[in-house]
């Protein structure tokens, strides 16, 4: 319990940390970035949405510390503001209807690369020198090598320009009309298909990878040597014995993956121009949407901290030693 | 892959090889170490972490490309000393004799604009490596040595940064910082030094509870001098691996901030040659020329980078050198056989 109460403790700070960077940014960047923002949008906006914008983004005459307080209460409550490239929506609004498609392409590539990462690096370490060992390793770190967005320029060439076989762009057709109907998602799993493989493709690597050494070093523990001295059939040494113990590294990392699932996406959905939380941050930058984008921002951080405070809580179920703390 | 690691499990002095070994060493190596007899040195850590990557083939295949791009990166203004982005022929033209590589939709050379990408894109990733790295060490350091208060403040910077989402934070600052390549470096220093830093203390805390520090501490020795010349010196393998995986970061994350465009659009970089690529269309196109030579690039230098770091994992790290085959463990349980790795 008092390990939980650190952790939360611990990522309050840190969400306090992302909001202040936030509140910091626009006021004390040199250029004066707020004001070109003013000056490209004026016209479209009422006078009372001008005035909330200005305080939200520091163009404001009051004293520091009263714009602060005032912008943390801002933050904690859900009043981001609205949105300028697509005024008037409110940025929690447009944010509302991003964040699906991304944890829907996150999730889906995660839970993919992870099992795949994982089961690959447990047959590696345990047949060490083997097929999947000695040949596996270097591959998939070169296919690692390769930035992402790389992977993703060349994968829709191939699949989807040049054979025609996956769609290129968005998360559905335009000309189907989301419902629940059998049309509709298999037209979204076909979508999914191109950029979920290139996260899959260069990310399965450090899983791997990750997997075999730790269970590399469980695999010389005493207790192995006792398993099969039992006589215990393999299959149940290799997953319930030396797996399951060498998991724990992975667990943590899946936690930190969390984080790459909302914010590393990002360039994944630009190339495939797929309308999730990364690719509207760079259309909000790109647009001088400044409210918009540090909405995105804290809500990415927010995803982040509670994946990995979940993750904790399931550390406290998995290894005992934190409990005994 | 096969030959020369055993000759190198001799060579690794220290703690990590104590234990494991000997045992590897006595027995045979069927893929055949040439050189030294096994368990023969006991040396100085760092004349064999180098002799270890020495002959290490990893480590030299990775050296070997990083080499390359390295020269060709001095020799571009000898090679092409024409600006680069200088529209020499016609649009998007497909490679042939006279352009290597071919045009981009702008008509300039691809094979020159590569050439010239790789100074931009290898000083951003050399300069936020050493820089996130040098940082990294000083913060480790600062944290082990005087632990306590000091520590515990360092300790929750790191991680605070650690969990922020780097990417996002990256757009974020790049957004609002005047476009430059001083921004780049700075906007990839801040988000990359807190991995390094964790890492560095870590093993910066295993070595300062050692006996050789205490009596280094109760000597008098001053501070600086005990986490520079006493800590420091013995972390040497871990703060190369750091190193490495900072430029990689530096590499990559730079291309991938230029490819969104937050880069500064002027200069020729890889990253911004295939920023350039995609709004030009080549994708749609087919002028697949223009996209595959950079990302090959990064991902060639990303991968040789890679590959010295596994060496260095492996000099260092004898478990992930050893193999012990589990058939014929399981056929004869009394022997655990031990083999050369890859």
């Amino acid at each position: 319990m008092r390990f939980i109460l650190r952790r939360l403790g611990f990522y309050l700070i840190a969400f306090w940390v992302s909001i202040t960077l936030n509140f910091l940014l626009p006021r004390f960047m040199p250029g004066d970035p707020v004001s070109r923002m003013f000056a490209r949008t004026q016209d479209r906006m009422q006078p009372e949405q001008i005035e909330a914008l200005r305080k939200l983004l520091g163009v404001d005459d009051r004293p520091i510390w009263e714009q602060y307080v005032d912008y943390l209460h801002n933050m904690v409550t859900g009043q981001m503001g609205v949105s300028i490239s697509r005024f008037p929506t409110p940025v929690t609004e447009v944010i509302a209807s991003q964040v699906g498609w991304t944890l829907l392409l996150g999730g889906t590539a995660l839970v993919i690369a992870a099992v795949v990462g994982n089961l690959l690096g447990i047959l590696a370490a345990w047949r060490r020198g083997g097929a999947i060992d000695s040949a596996l390793p270097p591959v998939l770190i070169f296919i690692g090598s390769f930035p992402y967005f790389w992977l993703a320029m060349g994968a829709l060439y191939l699949f989807g320009v040049t054979l025609g076989w996956f769609p290129i762009r968005h998360a559905f057709s335009d000309t189907i009309e989301p419902s629940f109907s059998w049309e509709f998602m298999s037209d979204v799993g076909m979508h999914l298909v191109l950029p979920a493989l290139t996260i899959v493709l260069v990310s399965v690597g450090g899983w791997m990878l990750g997997m075999r050494n730790t269970m590399i070093a469980t695999n010389a523990e005493d207790y192995i040597t006792m398993a099969e001295a039992k006589g215990l059939r393999p299959g149940r040494i290799m997953f319930r014995y030396a797996a399951r113990n060498a998991m724990l590294p992975s667990v943590t990392s899946f936690g930190m993956s969390l984080g790459f699932v909302v914010g590393g996406a990002l360039l994944t959905e630009v190339v495939f121009a797929y309308p999730g939380v990364g690719y509207q941050l760079l259309n909000a930058v790109q647009g001088l949407d400044y409210p918009l984008m540090q909405g995105l921002f804290l809500t990415i951080t927010a995803a982040v901290l509670l994946a990995n405070f979940l993750v904790d809580i399931l550390y406290v179920r998995l290894d005992p030693r934190v409990r005994a703390n | 892959m096969t030959t020369s690691i055993a000759t190198t499990a001799s060579t690794v002095a220290g703690e990590t090889l104590a234990g494991g070994a000997p045992a590897g060493n006595t027995a045979a190596t069927p893929d055949g170490g040439a050189g030294l007899p096994p368990g023969a040195s006991v040396r100085r850590p760092n004349r064999s972490l180098l002799h270890g990557l020495l002959t290490n083939k990893k480590a030299m295949t990775g050296a070997a490309i990083l080499f390359v791009f390295i020269a060709l990166a001095l020799l571009a203004p000898v090679l092409y000393p024409d600006n680069p982005s200088k529209i020499t022929g016609m649009a998007s033209q497909e490679p042939d004799a006279e352009f290597w590589l071919g045009t981009t939709a702008k008509g300039q050379d691809v094979l020159a604009l590569t050439i010239h990408g790789a100074r931009s894109s290898l000083l951003v990733g050399l300069t936020v490596g050493f820089a996130s790295t040098f940082i990294g060490i000083l913060v480790g350091l600062a944290s082990a040595y005087f632990g306590r208060v000091i520590d515990e403040a360092l300790s929750l910077t790191t991680n605070v940064f650690l969990l922020l989402p780097g990417l996002p934070l990256l757009v974020i600052l790049a957004a609002f910082l005047p476009p430059g390549l001083g921004t780049v470096i700075l906007v990839l220093v801040v988000t990359g030094w807190a991995g390094s830093a964790r890492v560095l203390r870590s093993q910066a805390l295993s070595i300062r509870s050692k006996d050789f520090v205490a009596a280094a501490v109760v000597t008098g020795e001053r501070p600086l001098r005990i986490m520079f010349r006493e800590i420091l010196p013995n972390m040497a393998s871990i703060v190369m691996g750091t190193l490495l995986a900072c430029i990689i970061y530096g590499i990559g994350a730079q291309a991938g901030l230029e490819f969104l465009g937050l880069g500064d659009v002027s200069t020729v970089s890889w990253g911004n040659n295939l920023y350039w690529a995609g709004n030009e269309g080549a994708l749609l196109t087919g002028s697949w020329w223009v996209f595959v030579p950079s990302g090959l690039c990064i991902a060639l230098v990303a991968f040789s980078l890679s590959l010295i770091n596994y060496a260095v994992d492996e000099v260092t790290n004898p478990r992930l050198r050893k193999i012990r085959v589990r058939k014929i463990r399981k056929t004869k349980p009394a022997k655990t056989g031990k083999r050369a790795s890859a």
